[in-house]
């Protein structure tokens, strides 16, 4: 297997994106990306490129792509992996290029989730993230699904509301340097308890907001990648893993097995485990989510997580820093660009080039959960190639 | 204090086919129906033409109790379903029988700041009879009522 490199990333403002659509976001976060490549890119040199998209509201994925970006001559492929999307269409880029096929690929992703109104989002694409047969008549709308697992996570673990809160505080202010962060503003824990609930136990500001986005990296072999940069990135590890989809038989509803079995691929790819992790983006999609996600990542043994947010660790000045891009949570979610635009976070905090620049971190892991519960992608990038 | 449910003016309602026509429709005759593997005997939910666990075609649904605990839960505040005015209780409830087996539901009779997890609740039916449509007994649970020994326990909240 060869080793693949990173060499290039951009993404788009993630906002409510009212003027522009998918075939117009494409494009400039592709651009974006061609314009990061340190000696240049020529368009003619992607030879495959790999889009995911969770919906579509420009016409079928792949064609858009081809057409928007002058791309007619190279295989397209539409990823759709739940919220894992963006991991995922890294993950199969990553293998075309690691297997040999592909010397430079293209990985796009990108959705416009407020293309629908607010009022009626959860019902187009809630539809999406579970069983609506069976769920609708009883009332799951989809907040409901992550707050079936907060409330029994809350319950065994003794993590408090307030933890939660912190989550939310973190994420917001590591936004403020960010220009691509949709909510650039700082909240308190006092504000995010009182704020309007949603579904018990989350208020307003434990749940990410709607975005529209388009972010794009390029994967070039190892053969090739100084043609391109001296200063690539490693796609070290990849990994995807699967869960029930629905509630019913789930074993334990205070871990998500999906991202414990992503990111044990991954980091068996990478020849590491979590205490090697420098930097995270973490799909706090809800703010008890990411709590969750400490522990099924390793960052923390199980119950752990309140301790963790309680120390400070996983803020800026912390010793394992996570979501300084500002998160799901406050730089916002369109669901097929989110786990692309982590990569794109994570290249520029490798390369010493971010807004929130850590001192000289070596692994970065991104991560995401969804469907609504049922897949995570786990993506590890490296300053180091072995 | 308990708050007592009133039946909603409409609801979205499933259309029964194929393995699942006994569980929207047990509660005619006042049975919740939950399929079940004749091979190796472990419920299985929702209704499936083979089992998940050991992939046999040998499974038919049968009645439980309609008894369990509250897995876990939660209370939407926010009117997404036009039928379903909030607050309203969205509950998993781990059956009696089998706790790994979970029905997924709305907690009625309760006040939603009551609700705990381990709750012991209970089965009742909601008939809905859509036109144009097929007739289905949704399945609703509230809390089982406490006995009179229970609650007259010392130092126990009545």
């Amino acid at each position: 297997m060869r080793r693949v490199a990173m060499v290039g990333a951009g993404m788009t403002e993630f906002k409510e994106h009212f003027d522009l659509g998918i075939k117009e976001l494409v494009p400039m976060a592709v651009s974006e990306m061609a314009a990061s490549v340190d000696k240049g890119l020529d368009r003619s040199d992607i030879e495959a490129a790999w889009f995911g998209e969770l919906t579509t509201s420009d016409g079928f994925p792949a064609g858009i792509l081809a057409d928007s970006c002058g791309l007619l001559d190279i295989p397209v492929t539409r990823v759709e992996n739940a919220c894992a999307t963006g991991n995922d269409a890294v993950r199969n880029a990553m293998y075309a290029v690691a297997s040999g096929i592909v010397d430079v690929a293209l990985v796009v992703g990108a959705d416009k989730v407020r293309e629908s109104s607010s009022r009626s989002t959860f019902w187009e694409w809630a539809a999406l993230t579970r069983d609506v047969a069976w769920d609708y008549p009883l009332g799951l709308v989809a907040p409901a699904n992550f707050a079936l697992h907060a409330a029994r996570y809350l319950h065994e673990s003794g993590a408090t509301r307030e933890h939660m809160a912190m989550v939310a505080v973190k994420n917001h202010r590591h936004a403020l340097t960010n220009p691509k962060a949709q909510l650039r503003f700082e909240i308190t824990v006092e504000q995010v308890l009182r704020a309007p609930t949603v579904v018990e136990p989350f208020g307003l500001y434990d749940c990410t907001p709607q975005s529209d986005g388009a972010a794009a990296v390029l994967l070039v072999s190892e053969e090739v990648a100084d043609r391109y940069t001296d200063r690539p990135v490693w796609v070290r590890g990849v990994g995807l893993g699967l869960d029930r989809v629905m509630h019913q038989h789930k074993q334990d509803m205070t871990s998500f097995p999906p991202t414990v079995k992503a990111a044990r691929a991954a980091y068996a790819m990478a020849g590491i485990g979590p205490a090697d992790i420098d930097v995270a983006e973490v799909h706090d999609c809800f703010s008890a989510v990411e709590l969750i996600s400490y522990e099924d990542l390793g960052f923390c043994d199980r119950f752990g997580a309140a301790a963790l947010v309680e120390s400070g660790a996983t803020t800026f000045e912390g010793s394992r820093p996570v979501n300084l891009s500002g998160g799901l949570k406050a730089k916002g979610h369109p669901p097929g660009a989110t786990g692309v635009s982590q990569n794109v976070e994570l290249f520029e905090q490798l390369r010493g080039d971010a807004h929130n620049q850590l001192d000289t971190p070596t692994y970065a892991l991104a991560h995401n959960i969804g469907g609504p519960t049922a897949v995570s992608a786990v993506t590890i990038l490296s300053t180091e190639k072995d | 204090m308990a708050q007592t449910y009133t039946r909603p003016d409409f609801r979205l309602t499933p259309t029964p086919e194929g393995d699942d026509v006994a569980f929207w429709t047990g509660g005619e005759d006042d049975r919740l129906m939950v399929h079940r593997c004749r091979s190796c005997e472990q419920y299985f939910h929702p209704p499936a033409p083979a089992c998940f666990r050991c992939r046999s075609r040998d499974v038919a649904s049968e009645p439980v109790s309609g008894r369990g605990r509250v897995a876990t839960f939660t209370v939407n505040r926010q009117p997404w379903l036009p039928t379903l005015p909030p607050p309203y209780v969205i509950v998993l409830v781990e059956l009696e029988e089998q706790p790994d087996v979970r029905i997924f539901s709305q907690l009625v009779d309760v006040d939603p700041a009551e609700v705990r997890i381990g709750d012991e609740v209970e089965v009742f039916f909601e008939h809905w009879a859509p036109e144009g449509g097929t007739e289905v007994w949704l399945p609703l649970f509230r809390p089982v009522p406490p006995s009179v020994d229970a609650a007259t326990v010392p130092g126990e909240e009545a």
